[in-house]
């Protein structure tokens, strides 16, 4: 692997370009050749499906045909009878906020990217994760944020003019009562002055202490009134009701997270709609890394949309995700043998991967960290979302580049 | 009727009804549930494979085979089966046979760079939660346009892997060339086009090899060709709708239409597995090497989640390979069914009364992450592992599966007190809250060890080697 000059190509936005740049910042590294001892090769094939045997049956001699059997393809669509409600982030001065812009999340009518029945009325949205107190981050990210990582309303401007974030999840780690135990109003400060750095949305996330969250979440409300902030998160051990009356009285929305359980969500929910109008609540039913989990994730909101689409009321909110679970994953970050290549590269790729997939799940709101991983998926979306003209790939058998 | 709601009155219906036992179920009614269920195959019961019951054997063959055809590549032992889907969406009853991968070689490349990729992919292996994670095909393309280069750069392939084959050339002189040197060993044909259908079909019936059906973007002409492959009497066919990095909305609404239509709509003509080449973005060059692999990587990922059966790659690797092979294991797995292994005391080496005994959960990944972290420390020792119900070792504290009840539970259930002399337990980092109170329960002294369990060589070293000496 080598690094090549840099100032040969000056367009920017190309997409590979600025992956490249953000994923340059690794030294060299030399991939050895690393012999291992394998005596079989066992390939992993579940057993039932190939003990099925063909019957035997004696097939009238076929007339062989001499031109195409011309077929019809009809793109095998489907109604649904639900759909997604539209959460909105953010409030612009007309609005009652102070927001340059505003993003809205949901609004599905069909599973994730399934354009040949009814295209996403409003695309996936990337959140990139701050937080207010320097914390232990791996190698990868850190290279990135290394400048900003004590200056919360840095951190934000930096994620959002430099890698694009839609909206900002800051993360008031430091509210925590096992850690620095913030008070309220200095966490209420954090989030003023991230408001005034950034003009995109706000995410607020808390500690994860049900009592210290809903402290600082009443205060938080309180001060940014009208904002629309978006509360990450409230969960079944919270004080349901306070927390929701907090944010329905000034203004914001939130996110309901529960552990990976359909029933756990609609309960929650119904709790929630007591206080909340349907529009203000997305729900997060937890990711899990790739390797570690990923499958359950994946599958909890892929069922979780689909029965959205068939009319489960409960369930007909975006999907939200905090994507950068990803990198607890030890192949993100630990150092592992030369032929797994360098971690700088791994770890991106990880939350790049476990992010793809749920995206094709139904998230509609993720919380990244790792610029190139944020940018690829931009690009992925974008792509998924505006048809282009697709590739000439008919010779691609003689015209691979080597 | 969709698959799988069939029931096992209807299955029930054609079986023998002679309740003898020979399946191994006490009648035929349980093995009607099996059957539906896939837990069990055809073959099981013994007076269905009798002439008697020739005509229900038929029916109940067409009522159970999967929507996607199961195709295999390679022979003897050395098979690779793909498709064989029984659902589009996971949750409804499994996928099986996961995404196989193979990793392209070309006749342009020196002999030797060939025989070194070819071991790189046999030898590629990634141990994960107890199994081998591994690659499972080469594709040798044509490059040079040439039938006796080809044929030579196969046998070379041929000759240095006993791994099943792609044979990729739209000439079908040249794909000819290549058959002849693997007669016998079944690999896929890499394509048939609209242009050249009728000689590949022919090389597909007459070396009995399954073939690719290559349409890009056109899924008019594809299930067209499809129809005319069949007429003709070739059987086993692999669909490629084309993959794009430029046109990745068609590429991914293509496969989700293709498995839909067989899987929902039953449509015979597209009941095949998919195939999809990642590679592509190799036909650009970028000035970044770790770009092309990261698009490649990008696309090999949203292809494996969505539906398909089989990748030509073209990287190989180590982190570009690493989460494809995770992400098609994880997304094979039944949902169904926590990944767990059987609780008990396991032993690490020869451990002796003075050895230390850690703690860790049921969940699979869990336990073979911390065996493998125990045995790189090369320490004798024992491991608890507690019944959790396969949940991770924080989960498991959040859903109470983890409590220090449980832990003085398993502690005197499992007698390990009279195979050492100290009473000293060593719990995770993550469980560090409970303690206090497994001390106070089992009367053990609690050692609590580190967060994530690749620390646990030093944390051996440091509070148990040294402070034993």
């Amino acid at each position: 692997m080598k690094k090549k000059d840099k100032n040969k190509d000056s367009s920017f936005n190309d997409f590979g370009f600025d992956i490249g740049k953000l994923l340059s910042g690794f030294q060299e590294v030399e991939l050895e050749n690393v012999e291992i001892k394998v005596k079989e090769l066992e390939f992993w094939i579940q057993p039932f499906i190939s003990s099925l045997i063909a019957p035997k049956v004696t097939a009238p001699p076929k007339v062989k045909p001499k031109e195409i059997l011309e077929e019809e393809f009809h793109p095998p669509a489907m109604k649904y009878p639900g759909e997604i409600v539209e959460v909105k982030i953010g409030a612009t001065k007309s609005e009652g906020g102070t927001r340059g812009k505003t993003v809205t999340i949901g609004g599905g009518k069909a599973p994730a990217f399934y354009l040949f029945e009814s295209p996403p009325p409003n695309p996936p949205v990337i959140s990139i994760d701050v937080f207010d107190m320097k914390i232990p981050l791996a190698k990868a990210v850190k290279m990135h944020v290394e400048d900003v990582l004590e200056d919360p309303a840095a951190w934000a401007k930096k994620a959002v003019e430099k890698w694009g974030a839609e909206v900002i999840n800051l993360h008031l780690v430091s509210i925590d009562p096992l850690l620095k135990d913030t008070k309220p109003s200095e966490a209420a400060k954090t989030v003023e002055d991230v408001l005034q750095a950034v003009d995109v949305p706000l995410a607020v996330g808390g500690c994860g202490d049900p009592e210290k969250d809903l402290k600082v979440f009443e205060k938080v409300a309180e001060v940014a009134e009208g904002e629309n902030i978006l509360f990450n998160s409230v969960t079944l051990n919270m004080d349901i009701k306070r927390t929701a009356e907090a944010i329905k009285k000034h203004g914001h929305c939130v996110i309901a997270f529960t552990a990976m359980n359909m029933d756990d969500a609609r309960e929650l929910n119904r709790k929630l709609y007591e206080f909340l109008p349907r529009n203000k609540i997305v729900i997060d039913t937890t990711t899990a890394a790739l390797g570690y989990g990923l499958d359950y994730a994946f599958t909890v909101m892929e069922r979780t949309r689909l029965a959205a689409l068939m009319g489960d009321v409960e369930l007909q909110h975006p999907i939200s995700s905090g994507t950068t679970n990803a990198w607890a994953a030890r192949e993100a970050w630990m150092t592992m043998d030369a032929k797994w290549g360098p971690k700088e590269l791994r770890g991106p790729i990880w939350e790049t991967v476990s992010a793809l997939t749920l995206l094709l799940a139904g998230v509609d709101y993720f919380m990244m960290m790792h610029p190139a991983a944020v940018k690829t998926i931009k690009e992925v979306i974008k792509k998924l979302t505006v048809k282009e003209e697709a590739e000439k790939i008919y010779n691609w058998v003689n015209n691979l580049k080597r | 009727m969709p698959k799988k709601t069939l029931s096992p009155t209807e299955v029930y219906k054609h079986l023998p009804k002679t309740n003898c036992k020979e399946c191994g179920e006490e009648n035929c009614m349980a093995f009607a549930a099996k059957l539906v269920n896939r837990e069990v195959a055809l073959d099981k019961c013994p007076p269905l494979l009798t002439d008697k019951y020739k005509e229900n054997y038929k029916i109940l063959w067409e009522m159970l085979k999967p929507p996607v055809k199961e195709v295999s590549i390679g022979f003897g032992d050395n098979i690779v089966k793909i498709g064989g889907k029984l659902v589009m969406y996971r949750h409804e009853l499994t996928w099986v046979n996961p995404t196989a991968i193979a990793i392209d070689v070309s006749d342009d490349m020196p002999e030797e760079e060939i025989v070194k990729k070819v071991k790189e992919v046999e030898n590629f292996s990634y141990g994960y939660i107890g199994q081998k994670l591994k690659l499972d095909l080469i594709a040798v393309r044509s490059v040079l346009n040439d039938a006796d280069i080809f044929k030579a750069t196969v046998k070379k392939v041929s000759s240095t892997t006993s791994l099943p084959l792609i044979l990729c050339s739209l000439d079908p002189n040249i794909m000819e060339a290549g058959l002849i040197e693997v007669a016998n060993k079944k690999p896929l044909i890499y394509a048939a086009t609209r242009d050249n259908w009728k000689e590949m079909a022919e090389l597909s019936l007459m070396y009995k090899c399954p073939l690719t059906v290559f349409s890009p973007n056109d899924l008019k002409t594809l299930k067209s060709l499809t129809r005319t492959l069949l007429a003709y009497g070739v059987e086993d066919l692999v669909l490629d709708p084309g993959t794009f990095w430029n046109g990745l909305a068609d590429a991914i609404n293509n496969l989700t239409m293709l498995r839909r239509a067989a899987c929902k709509e039953e449509d015979e003509l597209l009941g095949f597995p998919l195939i999809g080449v990642p590679a592509i973005v190799w036909m650009e060059h970028n000035e970044y090497p770790e770009v092309t692999i990261w698009k490649e990587v990008c696309l090999a990922s949203m292809l494996i989640t969505r539906y398909t059966d089989v990748l030509i790659m073209h990287s190989l690797e180590g982190w570009a390979l690493l989460p494809l092979t995770i992400l098609r294991q994880n997304l094979y797995t039944d949902p169904r069914k926590p990944v767990a292994i059987e609780p008990g005391v396991k032993v690490f080496g020869m451990p002796n009364e003075e050895s230390p005994i850690l703690l860790t959960t049921n969940f699979a990944l869990t336990y073979y992450t911390v065996a493998s972290d125990i045995e790189a420390s090369k320490v004798n020792c024992y491991l608890m592992v507690v019944d959790t119900e396969g949940l991770s070792v924080e989960s498991a504290i959040a859903g109470r599966k983890l409590t220090a009840e449980k832990i003085a539970e398993a502690l005197k259930e499992s007698s390990i007190e009279s195979k050492i002399n100290h009473k000293t337990l060593i719990i995770p980092g993550r469980a560090a809250r409970l303690s206090g109170e497994i001390e106070e329960l089992s009367g053990w002294k609690v050692l609590v060890g580190p967060m994530d369990s690749s620390g646990i060589p030093k944390f051996l070293q440091e509070k148990w080697i040294k402070a034993q000496s």
